[in-house]
C-alpha cells in the first residue's frame, strides 16, 4: 500500500487528532462523551497512523509543502524511513494508551475533561509533526507545541503546589533544550540562511563547526530525553502527570528526542568524528547507571519508573555512541548492528514502559496510593493488571524471551566487535564498558523485582487495599495491546528487524537484512549462525513445553492435591504485613554498596526510643552540585542588576543618555 | 541440517542431565560429609528426597497467589533449557542455536526473577529477605560472568557455546593466560550463583544467613521437589559449562556414536573430580557475611576484566 499518499494520510491523521481534541471543547464537562467516544476515536487514528507508517517503511521518501505559517516560509514536510519508523512507534503506542485513557479519565481530574482531551490530542498531533518536519522552522514550531501541550498535561492537577513546581521545572529544561537545538540548527545552516533540512545536508561544515552542532544537538535533545545532568525534570514531571500522560511522555515523547538526535547526527551532519561517539557513549553509560541506581531506591512507583526511563535512554545513548564510533571508522556493517539495537530498544521501550506506567495508573485509581510502602498483595485483587504488568517487568529487566532482551543482546553483540577498532586504547576500553551495560541490566532486574514484588505480591500493607478492584475493560484492552506488542517484539526479532532495516539502511547505507533473509524467520543471527544466534520462539516453546509436560507428568504420576494453611516462616508467630520488606528495606543493599552515589537524609532510632522511627530520604546529587548553585548564581545576578532599578526617573533618563553616548562613540560610520 | 542422530543426542543430553543432576548433588554432599568426618548420607539421597516430596501434598500458605504455583515450573523449565544448550557429551545440539552464551545468562536471569518474585509472594519476612539477597548476588555476579563470556567469545570469535567449545577443544596446544583468569573468575561466580559456601550455605536453616533456602521456605510437596531438582540442575549446568569451557577435551565434535559413548565415562570422571573439589573448597572456607559478597564478586569481576585485557593486550589479534 505504499502509494505516494502516505504523507497525506499522516497529515490528515494529525488534523483528525486536532479535530478530536477540538470536539472535546464542544462539551468540556461531558466526561462520558469524551472518554467513551473521543478517546477511542483518537486510538483509532493512532492505529491508522501506525499502519500507514508501516506501509511507508517499505516505500520511497515523500515530501509535501504546507502553505501555513509565515508568508514565504511554508512548512516543508518529508516522510522518509526514519520518520516512518518513529511514526509507527507513535501510532501503535498511542493506540494502546488512548484506549486505556478511555477507561482512565472517568471522573474529572483537575482540568476539565474537554480541555484535557484537547491538550492530549494536540500533544499527539505535534509529536507527529515533529517527525514529519523537514525544515528547522516547522520542526521548532512542532517541538514547542509538543513541549507546551505536555506542560499543560503535566499540570493537569494544578491545584497542588508541587505539581505546579514540577511543571515549571519541566518547562524550564525543555526551553533550555530548545535553545540548544535552535543554535544547533543555526550552526548547521553554515551561514547560508537556508533553514530547510535539505539545505543543511548540502552544507560542508568544518570539523569544528560540525562538532559544535553535534554537541549542541546532544545537549538539546538530551534535555528532552533525560540525559544526565539534564534529567532532573523526569522524576518530577512523571509522578505529577496523570498516568496515560506519563506513559505517553516516557514511551513516546522521549523517543522524539532520540529521533532528533539520530536525524542530526546521521542525516544532517554527514561527517562523523570518532570522539562524538565516545562522548555519547560516556554520557549514556553515566545516565544508565545513574538512572538505574536511583530507580532501585525510590519509594514512589512512578518515580521508580521515571528513573528507569532515564536508564533506558542511557542505554539508547550508549548504542548511539557505539554506532557513531563504528560509523566514524567506516565499519558500516557493525554500525548497522548497533543502530539496529538502538532502534529496537526505542520500539521495545515505548511498549513496555507505557505498559508499566499504565499499570501504575490502574493501581493508583484503584487504591488512591502511589507510595510503594502502602501497597502490596494486589495480584489477588487485580489479577489482570498484575499478569500484564509481569510482561512489562520481564521486558524491562531485559530478560528473554520478551522485547527488552533482544535490543540488549544486539547491543552486547556489537560491543563484542569493538576490539576490531583501529584505535590504540578505544578498542580496550569499550569492551569493558559492556560490563557496565550488564551491571545496569542486572540492576534493572533488581528494580523491577522491587516494583512488582512490593506492589503486587506479598500481604496487603494497608487494610484499605481489600477494596481494590481490577481495571475496567477499556483499561484492560489498552494494557493487553501493549503487552502483545512487547511479546511480539520479543519473539519475532527477525521479522521486526527486517522492517527496521529500511531506516538503518537510510542512515548508514547498509543494514542487516541480507544476513537475516538467508535464515528462517524464527532465528536471529545478525552476523552468522556460527558466530551468534538467538531463537526466542524455540526458547519460549522449550520452556513452555517443559512447564506443561512437567505439570502433566507430576499430576499423572503422583497427584495434584493442595492444602491451604498459614505460612511457615521458620515458625515465627508474628506474620503481619509489617514483617515484610518495605520499599526502603528492599533497596538497603544498594544504598549500602553504592553509598557515595546518593545523598541521603537518614534518621536512625536509638535503642531507648519508645516510638522508634526510621526514615530515609534519597536525594539527587545534581541538585546540590549543579542546579542549586546555578539558581543561587542567577538570584545573585538578578539582585545585582536590580540595584540599577532605583525607581527614579531622573536616573533612568541618565541611563538612556549614557547608552546613547556610548552608541554614538562605538557605532561611528 | 538437523539430523535424527542430533535430535536423539539432544534428547539423550536432556535426560542425562535430569538423571545425573541429583546424583551430582548427592556426590558433593557425600564428599562434604567425609571431609567433615561425618557419616555420609547415601549417594542416592537426593532421589529419595525427590520421590518423597513428589508424594507429599502441597501445603500452600493462605496468601500464596497463582504466581507462587507457576514459578517452580518456570524455574525448572529454564534449567532444563540451560542444560539442553550446554554441550555435555557432544557439540551437535539442535537446540543450541536457540540461545548463545549471552542468552544463557538471560535464562538464568529469568529463573532468578521468578524465584525471587515467588519468594516475595507469601509476604513473610524471610521470603522478601531471600528475594532481595538473591537479586543482590545476581546483579553482582552477572557482570563478572559476562566478562568471562566476553573473553572466551573473543578467543573463539563467537558467542555460541558450541562453537566456543569446539574452538577450545580442537586448538593446537596454545596456552592462553587469559583463560586462567577467566577460569578463576568463573569459579567464583559459580559459587555465588549456586548458593555454595563462601556466599551461601545450602545446608543451613539459620535464619539470618540464608539466601536460597529463605526463598524456598514456603514451598512444599511437588513444588519443593521441582525447585530442589532445578537447583541441582543449575549446579550440573554450571559444572558442565565450566568443564566445557575450560576442560573441553573429550566432548564429541559431531554425531559420531563412538565418540558419544566414549564421552560419557569421561564426563562422569570430570564431574566427580569437580564435585570433590567443590566439596573441598566448601569445607575449607567459611561462610561470609552478606556484605562481604560484593568484595568476593568484585574480585571475580576484576579477574575477569584482567583476563579480557590480557586477551586484548598480549594475545594475538584476530
Amino acid at each position: 500500500m505504499s502509494t505516494p499518499l502516505s504523507i497525506d494520510a499522516l497529515l490528515i491523521a494529525a488534523c483528525a487528532w486536532l479535530a478530536v481534541g477540538l470536539c472535546g471543547l464542544a462539551a468540556p464537562r461531558n466526561t462520558r462523551f469524551i472518554s467513551k467516544i473521543l478517546f477511542p476515536l483518537g486510538a483509532l487514528v493512532g492505529m491508522l497512523v501506525g499502519l500507514t507508517a508501516l506501509a511507508a517503511l517499505g516505500g520511497p521518501a515523500q515530501t509535501a509543502v504546507l502553505a501555513i505559517g509565515l508568508p514565504d516560509l511554508p512548512f516543508h514536510l518529508r516522510l522518509d524511513k526514519l520518520s516512518a519508523l518513529f511514526a509507527l512507534l507513535l501510532g501503535f503506542a498511542a493506540a494502546g494508551i488512548s484506549i486505556f485513557a478511555a477507561g482512565y479519565f472517568r471522573e474529572g481530574e483537575g482540568t476539565a475533561p474537554g480541555v484535557l482531551c484537547l491538550e492530549y490530542h494536540a500533544f499527539l498531533a505535534s509529536m507527529l509533526m515533529v517527525l514529519l518536519a523537514d525544515d528547522a522552522y516547522a520542526f521548532m514550531v512542532a517541538w514547542e507545541t509538543m513541549a507546551l501541550s505536555s506542560f499543560f498535561l503535566v499540570t493537569t492537577n494544578h491545584q497542588h503546589a508541587e505539581i505546579r513546581r514540577a511543571g515549571f521545572l519541566y518547562l524550564l529544561i525543555a526551553h533550555i533544550g530548545a535553545i540548544a537545538i535552535l543554535l544547533s540548527f543555526g550552526v548547521m545552516t553554515g551561514g547560508a540562511g537556508d533553514y530547510s533540512f535539505a539545505g543543511m545536508r548540502a552544507q560542508e561544515l568544518s570539523p569544528f563547526w560540525a562538532s559544535a552542532a553535534f554537541l549542541l544537538a546532544l545537549a538539546g535533545f538530551g534535555a528532552k530525553a533525560g540525559l544526565v545532568p539534564l534529567h532532573v525534570w523526569l522524576p518530577e514531571a512523571h509522578p505529577a502527570a496523570p498516568s496515560p500522560v506519563s506513559a505517553m511522555m516516557s514511551g513516546v515523547m522521549l523517543k522524539t528526542a532520540i529521533y532528533g538526535l539520530l536525524r542530526v547526527s546521521f542525516d544532517l551532519l554527514h561527517t562523523t568524528i570518532w570522539w562524538w561517539g565516545v562522548v555519547a557513549l560516556g554520557v549514556g553509560l553515566v545516565t544508565a547507571l545513574f538512572g538505574v541506581l536511583y530507580s532501585t531506591v525510590q519509594s514512589d512507583m512512578k518515580r521508580l519508573l521515571a528513573y528507569s526511563s532515564i536508564e533506558n535512554i542511557g542505554l539508547i545513548a550508549v548504542g548511539i555512541g557505539l554506532t557513531l564510533i563504528f560509523h566514524a571508522y567506516r565499519m558500516e556493517s557493525l554500525a548497522a548492528l548497533a543502530m539496529t539495537a538502538v532502534l529496537y530498544h526505542c520500539l521495545a521501550h515505548s511498549a513496555f514502559k507505557s505498559l508499566l506506567f499504565l499499570c501504575t495508573g490502574s493501581v493508583l485509581h484503584s487504591t488512591k496510593e502511589r507510595s510503594l510502602g502502602k501497597l502490596g498483595g494486589l495480584i489477588h485483587r487485580m489479577p489482570w493488571v498484575a499478569w500484564l504488568a509481569l510482561a512489562g517487568v520481564i521486558a524491562s529487566a531485559g530478560l528473554p524471551p520478551l522485547s527488552g532482551f533482544v535490543s540488549e543482546w544486539l547491543l552486547l553483540q556489537s560491543f563484542l566487535f569493538s576490539p576490531g577498532l583501529p584505535h590504540p586504547w578505544l578498542n580496550m576500553v569499550v569492551p569493558v564498558a559492556a560490563a557496565l551495560v550488564v551491571l545496569v541490566a542486572a540492576l534493572a532486574g533488581f528494580a523491577m523485582v522491587k516494583f512488582y514484588g512490593i506492589i503486587f505480591l506479598g500481604q496487603m500493607r494497608e487494610p484499605g487495599l481489600k477494596d481494590a478492584h481490577d481495571a475496567g475493560n477499556w483499561e484492560k484492552a489498552g494494557l493487553a495491546w501493549l503487552a502483545l506488542i512487547t511479546l511480539l517484539l520479543g519473539i519475532l526479532p527477525s521479522t521486526v528487524i527486517l522492517r527496521i532495516d529500511a531506516a538503518t539502511r537510510q542512515l548508514l547505507g547498509t543494514g542487516l537484512a541480507d544476513k537475516l533473509h538467508e535464515q528462517g524467520w524464527w532465528m536471529l543471527a545478525p552476523i552468522s549462525p556460527e558466530r551468534a544466534s538467538y531463537e526466542p520462539m524455540i526458547f519460549l516453546v522449550t520452556i513452555a513445553s517443559t512447564l506443561l509436560l512437567g505439570r502433566w507428568l507430576v499430576r499423572y504420576l503422583y497427584h495434584g492435591r493442595v492444602r491451604r494453611t498459614t505460612a511457615w516462616d521458620c515458625g515465627y508467630y508474628f506474620q503481619g504485613p509489617r514483617a515484610q520488606d518495605t520499599a526502603e528495606g528492599f533497596s538497603q543493599p544498594i544504598r549500602r554498596i553504592f553509598e557515595p552515589m546518593f545523598r541521603m537524609l537518614r534518621h536512625f532510632p536509638t535503642a531507648r526510643d519508645t516510638a522508634p522511627h526510621y526514615s530515609v530520604k534519597v536525594e539527587d546529587h545534581f541538585w546540590y552540585w549543579l542546579y542549586l548553585p546555578l539558581a543561587r548564581l542567577a538570584a545573585r545576578l538578578s539582585t545585582l542588576i536590580a540595584t540599577l532599578q532605583g525607581g527614579r526617573i531622573a536616573v533612568y533618563l541618565m541611563y538612556s543618555f549614557i547608552t546613547l553616548l556610548v552608541l554614538l562613540l562605538v557605532a561611528r560610520p | 541440517m538437523i539430523s535424527i542422530s542430533g535430535l536423539l543426542g539432544q534428547a539423550f543430553a536432556i535426560l542425562l542431565a535430569l538423571a545425573l543432576a541429583p546424583l551430582l548433588s548427592g556426590w558433593v554432599g557425600q564428599c562434604r560429609a567425609w571431609l567433615q568426618s561425618r557419616s555420609a548420607p547415601p549417594l542416592l539421597q537426593p532421589y529419595y528426597m525427590l520421590q518423597k516430596l513428589f508424594h507429599k501434598d502441597v501445603v500452600l500458605a493462605h496468601g500464596a497467589s497463582s504466581l507462587f504455583r507457576v514459578a517452580p515450573f518456570v524455574v525448572f523449565g529454564c534449567m532444563v533449557l540451560a542444560c539442553a544448550i550446554i554441550p555435555t557429551l557432544s557439540t551437535d545440539l539442535p537446540l543450541a542455536p536457540a540461545a548463545d552464551a549471552l542468552a544463557l545468562v538471560g535464562v538464568f536471569g529469568l529463573a532468578r526473577i521468578f524465584i525471587s518474585l515467588a519468594a516475595m509472594d507469601v509476604g513473610t519476612s524471610f521470603g522478601s529477605l531471600g528475594g532481595r539477597r538473591e537479586m543482590l548476588i545476581g546483579f553482582l555476579a552477572e557482570p563478572a560472568l559476562l566478562m568471562v563470556i566476553f573473553t572466551l567469545a573473543m578467543i573463539a570469535q563467537s558467542t555460541s557455546v558450541a562453537t566456543i567449545v569446539e574452538t577450545l577443544a580442537h586448538r593446537e596446544l596454545v596456552i592462553y593466560p587469559s583463560l586462567a583468569f577467566a577460569g578463576i573468575a568463573f569459579t567464583f561466580v559459580s559459587f555465588a550463583e549456586n548458593a555454595r559456601v563462601p556466599v551461601d550455605n545450602p545446608a543451613t536453616h539459620l535464619e539470618l544467613t540464608m539466601i536460597h533456602e529463605a526463598m524456598i521456605l514456603e514451598y512444599s510437596g511437588r513444588h519443593l521437589a521441582l525447585l530442589e531438582w532445578a537447583a541441582s540442575l543449575k549446579l550440573y549446568a554450571y559444572s558442565c559449562l565450566g568443564l566445557a569451557l575450560f576442560f573441553p577435551w573429550g566432548i564429541a565434535p559431531g554425531d559420531s556414536f563412538l565418540a558419544l559413548v566414549a564421552a560419557i565415562p569421561l564426563l562422569l570422571f570430570k564431574l566427580s573430580i569437580g564435585g570433590f573439589l567443590l566439596a573441598v573448597i566448601e569445607t575449607i572456607s567459611a561462610k561470609m557475611r552478606i556484605f562481604r559478597a560484593p568484595e568476593f564478586l568484585g574480585t571475580a569481576f576484576m579477574l575477569a576484566v584482567l583476563g579480557l585485557l590480557v586477551r586484548l593486550l598480549l594475545e594475538a589479534r584476530v
